[in-house]
Protein backbone atom coordinates (compact mmCIF):
# COMPACT_ATOMS: atom_id res chain seq x y z
CA UNK A 1 0.00 0.00 0.00
CA UNK A 2 2.46 2.20 0.89
CA UNK A 3 4.57 1.42 -2.28
CA UNK A 4 1.60 2.67 -4.14
CA UNK A 5 1.34 5.61 -2.76
CA UNK A 6 4.64 6.82 -3.00
CA UNK A 7 4.59 5.43 -7.00
CA UNK A 8 0.71 7.69 -6.69
CA UNK A 9 3.14 10.92 -5.87
CA UNK A 10 5.42 10.11 -8.04
CA UNK A 11 8.34 9.14 -5.21
CA UNK A 12 10.02 6.67 -7.30
CA UNK A 13 11.09 3.24 -5.35
CA UNK A 14 14.70 2.80 -4.28
CA UNK A 15 16.10 -0.39 -6.12
CA UNK A 16 19.87 0.42 -5.20
CA UNK A 17 19.26 -1.11 -1.66
CA UNK A 18 17.96 -4.59 -2.86
CA UNK A 19 21.31 -4.76 -5.71
CA UNK A 20 23.27 -3.52 -2.56
CA UNK A 21 22.13 -6.76 -0.62
CA UNK A 22 21.89 -8.98 -3.39
CA UNK A 23 25.57 -8.15 -4.07
CA UNK A 24 26.76 -8.78 -0.33
CA UNK A 25 25.36 -11.99 -0.07
CA UNK A 26 26.78 -13.25 -3.31
CA UNK A 27 30.18 -11.67 -2.49
CA UNK A 28 30.59 -13.16 0.81
CA UNK A 29 29.83 -16.95 -0.73
CA UNK A 30 32.13 -16.35 -4.04
CA UNK A 31 34.94 -14.36 -1.87
CA UNK A 32 34.98 -17.66 0.50
CA UNK A 33 35.45 -19.56 -2.58
CA UNK A 34 38.79 -18.68 -3.44
CA UNK A 35 40.09 -18.85 -0.05
CA UNK A 36 38.88 -21.74 1.20
CA UNK A 37 36.65 -24.88 0.12
CA UNK A 38 32.83 -23.93 -0.59
CA UNK A 39 31.19 -25.82 2.58
CA UNK A 40 27.70 -26.61 0.57
CA UNK A 41 29.60 -27.99 -2.21
CA UNK A 42 31.81 -30.00 -0.08
CA UNK A 43 28.50 -31.84 2.03
CA UNK A 44 26.62 -32.06 -1.35
CA UNK A 45 29.60 -34.21 -3.39
CA UNK A 46 29.98 -35.90 0.61
CA UNK A 47 26.10 -36.79 0.83
CA UNK A 48 25.96 -37.97 -1.86
CA UNK A 49 29.32 -40.26 -1.57
CA UNK A 50 27.57 -42.06 1.28
CA UNK A 51 24.17 -42.59 -0.72
CA UNK A 52 26.29 -44.06 -2.83
CA UNK A 53 27.97 -46.35 -1.38
CA UNK A 54 24.49 -48.24 -0.47
CA UNK A 55 22.45 -47.44 -3.29
CA UNK A 56 22.68 -47.25 -7.03
CA UNK A 57 22.29 -43.53 -7.93
CA UNK A 58 20.71 -42.67 -10.86
CA UNK A 59 21.86 -39.33 -11.77
CA UNK A 60 18.16 -38.35 -12.89
CA UNK A 61 16.76 -39.42 -10.06
CA UNK A 62 18.58 -36.87 -7.66
CA UNK A 63 17.68 -33.50 -7.79
CA UNK A 64 19.69 -30.74 -5.20
CA UNK A 65 18.54 -27.66 -4.82
CA UNK A 66 20.54 -24.70 -2.85
CA UNK A 67 19.48 -21.30 -1.81
CA UNK A 68 22.07 -19.38 -0.20
CA UNK A 69 20.95 -16.90 2.25
CA UNK A 70 22.47 -13.99 4.02
CA UNK A 71 23.01 -15.93 7.49
CA UNK A 72 21.35 -19.27 6.79
CA UNK A 73 21.89 -20.71 3.31
CA UNK A 74 19.88 -24.15 2.60
CA UNK A 75 20.93 -27.26 0.95
CA UNK A 76 17.73 -29.78 0.03
CA UNK A 77 19.39 -33.23 -1.57
CA UNK A 78 16.37 -35.06 -3.21
CA UNK A 79 17.65 -38.92 -3.69
CA UNK A 80 14.54 -40.89 -4.92
CA UNK A 81 14.87 -44.34 -3.63
CA UNK A 82 13.43 -47.36 -5.41
CA UNK A 83 11.75 -49.16 -2.97
CA UNK A 84 13.09 -52.87 -3.18
CA UNK A 85 16.78 -51.50 -3.03
CA UNK A 86 17.16 -53.33 0.48
CA UNK A 87 16.69 -56.52 -1.01
CA UNK A 88 19.24 -55.64 -4.04
CA UNK A 89 22.33 -54.71 -1.38
CA UNK A 90 21.40 -57.78 0.63
CA UNK A 91 21.32 -59.97 -2.44
CA UNK A 92 24.64 -58.14 -3.61
CA UNK A 93 25.80 -58.61 -0.08
CA UNK A 94 25.21 -62.79 0.16
CA UNK A 95 26.75 -63.14 -3.35
CA UNK A 96 30.11 -61.31 -2.39
CA UNK B 1 11.86 -26.97 -33.99
CA UNK B 2 14.10 -25.52 -31.44
CA UNK B 3 16.49 -22.50 -32.56
CA UNK B 4 19.55 -21.73 -30.66
CA UNK B 5 20.13 -17.88 -30.99
CA UNK B 6 23.87 -16.52 -30.06
CA UNK B 7 23.30 -12.73 -28.20
CA UNK B 8 27.40 -11.26 -29.16
CA UNK B 9 28.95 -8.21 -29.87
CA UNK B 10 32.27 -8.04 -29.77
CA UNK B 11 32.70 -5.41 -27.73
CA UNK B 12 31.96 -5.29 -23.83
CA UNK B 13 28.83 -3.35 -21.84
CA UNK B 14 26.58 -2.67 -24.56
CA UNK B 15 23.96 -5.10 -23.11
CA UNK B 16 24.34 -8.25 -24.22
CA UNK B 17 23.51 -10.26 -21.27
CA UNK B 18 20.18 -7.49 -20.47
CA UNK B 19 18.96 -8.41 -23.92
CA UNK B 20 19.41 -12.28 -23.47
CA UNK B 21 17.61 -11.77 -20.17
CA UNK B 22 15.23 -9.47 -21.87
CA UNK B 23 14.18 -11.76 -24.86
CA UNK B 24 14.42 -15.08 -22.95
CA UNK B 25 11.54 -13.75 -20.52
CA UNK B 26 9.49 -12.20 -23.11
CA UNK B 27 9.66 -15.11 -25.68
CA UNK B 28 8.86 -17.40 -22.00
CA UNK B 29 5.98 -14.47 -21.58
CA UNK B 30 4.90 -15.51 -25.07
CA UNK B 31 4.25 -18.74 -23.93
CA UNK B 32 7.58 -20.77 -25.90
CA UNK B 33 9.92 -22.42 -24.07
CA UNK B 34 13.01 -20.98 -23.31
CA UNK B 35 16.97 -21.71 -22.05
CA UNK B 36 19.01 -18.97 -21.62
CA UNK B 37 22.84 -20.18 -20.79
CA UNK B 38 25.81 -18.00 -19.71
CA UNK B 39 28.83 -18.72 -21.63
CA UNK B 40 31.18 -15.97 -19.95
CA UNK B 41 32.78 -18.73 -18.44
CA UNK B 42 34.91 -16.57 -15.22
CA UNK B 43 32.95 -13.93 -15.43
CA UNK B 44 29.42 -15.14 -15.30
CA UNK B 45 26.56 -12.35 -14.45
CA UNK B 46 23.49 -14.04 -15.93
CA UNK B 47 22.28 -15.44 -13.09
CA UNK B 48 22.37 -12.05 -11.21
CA UNK B 49 20.60 -10.05 -14.01
CA UNK B 50 18.33 -13.32 -13.43
CA UNK B 51 17.88 -13.15 -10.02
CA UNK B 52 19.21 -16.65 -9.25
CA UNK B 53 22.57 -15.91 -8.31
CA UNK B 54 21.50 -17.84 -4.73
CA UNK B 55 20.29 -21.03 -6.71
CA UNK B 56 22.94 -21.80 -8.60
CA UNK B 57 24.18 -25.81 -7.75
CA UNK B 58 25.76 -26.89 -11.36
CA UNK B 59 27.09 -25.01 -14.37
CA UNK B 60 27.64 -25.44 -17.95
CA UNK B 61 31.04 -27.15 -17.47
CA UNK B 62 29.78 -29.85 -14.68
CA UNK B 63 27.30 -30.59 -17.66
CA UNK B 64 29.95 -30.74 -20.69
CA UNK B 65 32.01 -32.55 -18.06
CA UNK B 66 29.40 -35.12 -16.79
CA UNK B 67 29.60 -34.34 -13.45
CA UNK B 68 25.71 -33.19 -13.51
CA UNK B 69 23.16 -34.05 -15.89
CA UNK B 70 21.50 -30.82 -17.63
CA UNK B 71 18.18 -31.25 -15.59
CA UNK B 72 20.19 -30.93 -12.43
CA UNK B 73 21.86 -27.96 -13.84
CA UNK B 74 18.91 -26.33 -15.31
CA UNK B 75 17.56 -23.41 -12.80
CA UNK B 76 13.67 -22.55 -13.07
CA UNK B 77 12.48 -19.05 -13.08
CA UNK B 78 10.65 -18.41 -10.10
CA UNK B 79 7.92 -16.03 -12.11
CA UNK B 80 7.99 -17.91 -15.20
CA UNK B 81 7.96 -21.38 -15.46
CA UNK B 82 8.55 -21.81 -18.74
CA UNK B 83 11.84 -20.03 -18.63
CA UNK B 84 15.29 -21.80 -17.44
CA UNK B 85 19.05 -20.69 -17.00
CA UNK B 86 22.01 -22.55 -17.60
CA UNK B 87 24.72 -20.89 -15.87
CA UNK B 88 28.53 -20.46 -16.78
CA UNK B 89 31.15 -21.46 -14.51
CA UNK B 90 32.50 -18.97 -12.13
CA UNK B 91 35.66 -20.69 -11.11
CA UNK B 92 36.71 -23.72 -13.64
CA UNK B 93 38.59 -22.40 -16.94
CA UNK B 94 37.38 -22.09 -19.73
CA UNK B 95 39.55 -24.68 -21.52
CA UNK B 96 37.14 -27.16 -20.23
CA UNK B 97 34.79 -26.36 -22.56
CA UNK B 98 35.29 -28.45 -25.74
CA UNK B 99 33.36 -27.75 -29.08
CA UNK B 100 31.90 -31.40 -28.74
CA UNK B 101 31.21 -31.19 -25.56
CA UNK B 102 29.07 -27.99 -25.89
CA UNK B 103 27.76 -29.68 -29.03
CA UNK B 104 26.08 -32.69 -27.03
CA UNK B 105 24.77 -30.32 -24.48
CA UNK B 106 23.09 -27.56 -27.34
CA UNK B 107 21.54 -31.13 -28.99
CA UNK B 108 20.43 -31.87 -25.96
CA UNK B 109 18.65 -28.54 -25.28
CA UNK B 110 17.46 -28.30 -28.60
CA UNK B 111 15.19 -31.36 -27.65
CA UNK B 112 13.69 -30.01 -24.51
CA UNK B 113 13.01 -26.22 -25.25
CA UNK B 114 11.94 -24.26 -28.27
CA UNK B 115 14.86 -21.24 -28.18
CA UNK B 116 18.04 -21.96 -27.01
CA UNK B 117 19.85 -18.25 -26.09
CA UNK B 118 23.21 -18.16 -25.68
CA UNK B 119 25.09 -14.86 -23.81
CA UNK B 120 27.94 -14.47 -25.27
CA UNK B 121 31.61 -13.09 -23.55
CA UNK B 122 32.63 -10.03 -24.89
CA UNK B 123 35.84 -10.44 -27.32
CA UNK B 124 36.60 -12.89 -29.93
CA UNK B 125 38.80 -15.55 -27.85
CA UNK B 126 37.10 -19.05 -27.66
CA UNK B 127 34.47 -18.19 -25.07
CA UNK B 128 32.69 -16.09 -28.06
CA UNK B 129 33.01 -18.30 -30.66
CA UNK B 130 32.12 -21.16 -29.12
CA UNK B 131 28.78 -19.38 -28.00
CA UNK B 132 28.21 -18.52 -31.29
CA UNK B 133 29.53 -22.02 -32.80
CA UNK B 134 26.32 -23.89 -32.87
CA UNK B 135 24.11 -20.86 -33.99
CA UNK B 136 21.41 -20.99 -36.23
CA UNK B 137 20.20 -17.09 -35.71
CA UNK B 138 22.68 -14.18 -34.12
CA UNK B 139 21.31 -11.38 -32.52
CA UNK B 140 24.61 -8.62 -33.09
CA UNK B 141 23.66 -6.45 -30.07
CA UNK B 142 24.91 -3.04 -30.77
CA UNK B 143 25.35 0.72 -29.39
CA UNK B 144 25.26 3.60 -31.66
CA UNK B 145 28.29 4.41 -31.06
CA UNK B 146 32.17 3.97 -33.27
CA UNK B 147 33.86 1.43 -31.33
CA UNK B 148 30.44 -0.95 -30.82
CA UNK B 149 29.56 -0.85 -34.43
CA UNK B 150 33.42 -1.89 -35.66
CA UNK B 151 33.63 -4.55 -33.29
CA UNK B 152 29.56 -5.67 -34.43
CA UNK B 153 30.91 -5.65 -37.71
CA UNK B 154 34.09 -8.39 -36.98
CA UNK B 155 31.66 -10.20 -35.08
CA UNK B 156 29.33 -10.39 -38.56
CA UNK B 157 32.32 -11.73 -39.46
CA UNK B 158 33.20 -14.57 -37.47
CA UNK B 159 29.62 -15.60 -37.67
CA UNK B 160 30.07 -15.66 -41.36
CA UNK B 161 33.11 -18.45 -41.04
CA UNK B 162 33.21 -19.96 -37.62
CA UNK B 163 29.88 -21.20 -36.90
CA UNK B 164 28.85 -24.96 -38.01
CA UNK B 165 25.98 -23.40 -39.74
CA UNK B 166 28.45 -21.87 -41.94
CA UNK B 167 31.22 -24.08 -42.49
CA UNK B 168 28.44 -26.19 -44.23
CA UNK B 169 27.91 -23.84 -46.53
CA UNK B 170 24.66 -22.68 -44.72
CA UNK B 171 24.07 -18.91 -43.60
CA UNK B 172 23.12 -18.07 -39.43
CA UNK B 173 20.22 -15.60 -40.08
CA UNK B 174 21.90 -12.44 -38.25
CA UNK B 175 19.73 -9.33 -36.28
CA UNK B 176 20.44 -5.89 -35.38
CA UNK B 177 19.72 -5.09 -31.76
CA UNK B 178 20.32 -1.21 -31.06
CA UNK B 179 20.50 -0.83 -27.44
CA UNK B 180 21.16 2.46 -25.51
CA UNK B 181 19.43 4.91 -28.00
CA UNK B 182 18.56 8.50 -27.38
CA UNK B 183 16.24 9.41 -30.46
CA UNK B 184 16.56 12.80 -29.24
CA UNK B 185 20.74 12.56 -29.58
CA UNK B 186 20.27 11.18 -32.75
CA UNK B 187 18.02 13.70 -33.63
CA UNK B 188 19.98 16.33 -33.06
CA UNK B 189 23.05 14.47 -34.57
CA UNK B 190 25.44 13.81 -31.58
CA UNK B 191 24.78 9.66 -32.11
CA UNK B 192 24.86 7.64 -35.16
CA UNK B 193 21.25 7.02 -36.47
CA UNK B 194 19.61 4.19 -36.99
CA UNK B 195 19.96 4.24 -40.93
CA UNK B 196 23.40 5.14 -40.73
CA UNK B 197 24.41 2.07 -38.59
CA UNK B 198 21.94 -0.74 -40.51
CA UNK B 199 23.66 0.72 -43.69
CA UNK B 200 27.57 0.07 -42.55
CA UNK B 201 26.48 -3.18 -40.85
CA UNK B 202 24.24 -4.51 -43.91
CA UNK B 203 22.05 -6.62 -41.52
CA UNK B 204 18.77 -6.45 -41.12
CA UNK B 205 17.24 -4.68 -37.75
CA UNK B 206 15.44 -6.88 -35.36
CA UNK B 207 14.54 -3.69 -32.58
CA UNK B 208 15.65 -0.43 -30.32
CA UNK B 209 16.09 -0.10 -27.23
CA UNK B 210 16.01 3.10 -25.97
CA UNK B 211 18.38 3.90 -23.13
CA UNK B 212 16.21 4.19 -19.81
CA UNK B 213 17.08 4.26 -16.28
CA UNK B 214 14.76 0.89 -15.74
CA UNK B 215 17.26 -1.21 -17.12
CA UNK B 216 19.64 -0.22 -14.34
CA UNK B 217 16.55 -0.64 -11.77
CA UNK B 218 15.68 -4.33 -13.38
CA UNK B 219 19.54 -5.37 -13.14
CA UNK B 220 19.23 -3.96 -9.16
CA UNK B 221 16.33 -6.62 -8.49
CA UNK B 222 17.56 -8.81 -10.37
CA UNK B 223 14.65 -9.08 -12.78
CA UNK B 224 14.58 -9.25 -16.62
CA UNK B 225 13.29 -5.77 -17.95
CA UNK B 226 10.11 -7.13 -19.51
CA UNK B 227 8.82 -9.08 -16.03
CA UNK B 228 9.95 -5.99 -13.81
CA UNK B 229 8.31 -3.33 -15.50
CA UNK B 230 6.47 -4.36 -18.83
CA UNK B 231 4.54 -0.78 -19.74
CA UNK B 232 8.18 0.67 -19.41
CA UNK B 233 10.30 1.40 -22.92
CA UNK B 234 12.82 -1.05 -22.74
CA UNK B 235 10.20 -3.41 -22.06
CA UNK B 236 8.38 -2.93 -25.20
CA UNK B 237 11.20 -2.84 -26.74
CA UNK B 238 12.45 -5.83 -25.69
CA UNK B 239 8.28 -7.34 -26.33
CA UNK B 240 8.54 -6.20 -29.73
CA UNK B 241 12.18 -7.80 -30.58
CA UNK B 242 10.92 -11.06 -29.61
CA UNK B 243 7.70 -11.06 -31.53
CA UNK B 244 10.03 -10.65 -34.80
CA UNK B 245 11.84 -13.54 -33.61
CA UNK B 246 8.77 -15.50 -33.29
CA UNK B 247 7.62 -14.16 -37.35
CA UNK B 248 5.31 -11.34 -36.38
CA UNK B 249 5.17 -7.95 -38.43
CA UNK B 250 5.59 -5.97 -36.06
CA UNK B 251 5.78 -1.97 -37.12
CA UNK B 252 9.68 -0.48 -35.90
CA UNK B 253 8.93 2.46 -33.68
CA UNK B 254 11.03 3.51 -30.86
CA UNK B 255 9.06 3.46 -27.28
CA UNK B 256 9.24 6.58 -25.54
CA UNK B 257 8.67 6.65 -21.38
CA UNK B 258 5.24 7.29 -20.87
CA UNK B 259 5.13 10.62 -18.82
CA UNK B 260 3.09 10.14 -15.54
CA UNK B 261 0.61 12.97 -14.20
CA UNK B 262 2.68 13.49 -11.53
CA UNK B 263 5.78 14.11 -13.60
CA UNK B 264 3.61 16.34 -16.13
CA UNK B 265 2.65 18.32 -13.54
CA UNK B 266 6.00 18.76 -12.16
CA UNK B 267 7.53 19.15 -15.76
CA UNK B 268 10.17 16.03 -15.05
CA UNK B 269 11.81 15.13 -17.82
CA UNK B 270 11.86 11.23 -18.90
CA UNK B 271 14.67 9.30 -18.70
Amino acid sequence: MSMRLLRLFGSREATAPVARERLQILLSHERGLLGQSDLLVTLREEILAVVSKHIQLDPDKVMVKLDRGKSVSTLEVDIEVPNNFDKKTTERRMAG
Amino acid sequence: MAKVLVVTSGKGGVGKTTSTAALGAALAQGGQSVAVVDFDVGLRNLDLVMGAERRVVFDLINVVQGVAKLPQALIRDKRLENLWLLPASQTRDKDALTDEGVGRVIDELRSRFDWILCDSPAGIERGATLAMRFADEAIIVTNPEVSSVRDSDRIIGMLDSKTVRAERGERVEKHILITRYDAGRAARGEMLNIDDILEILATPLLGIIPESQDVLKASNVGTPVTLNNAESAPARAYTDASRRLMGEQVAMVVPVERKGFMDRLLGRRAA
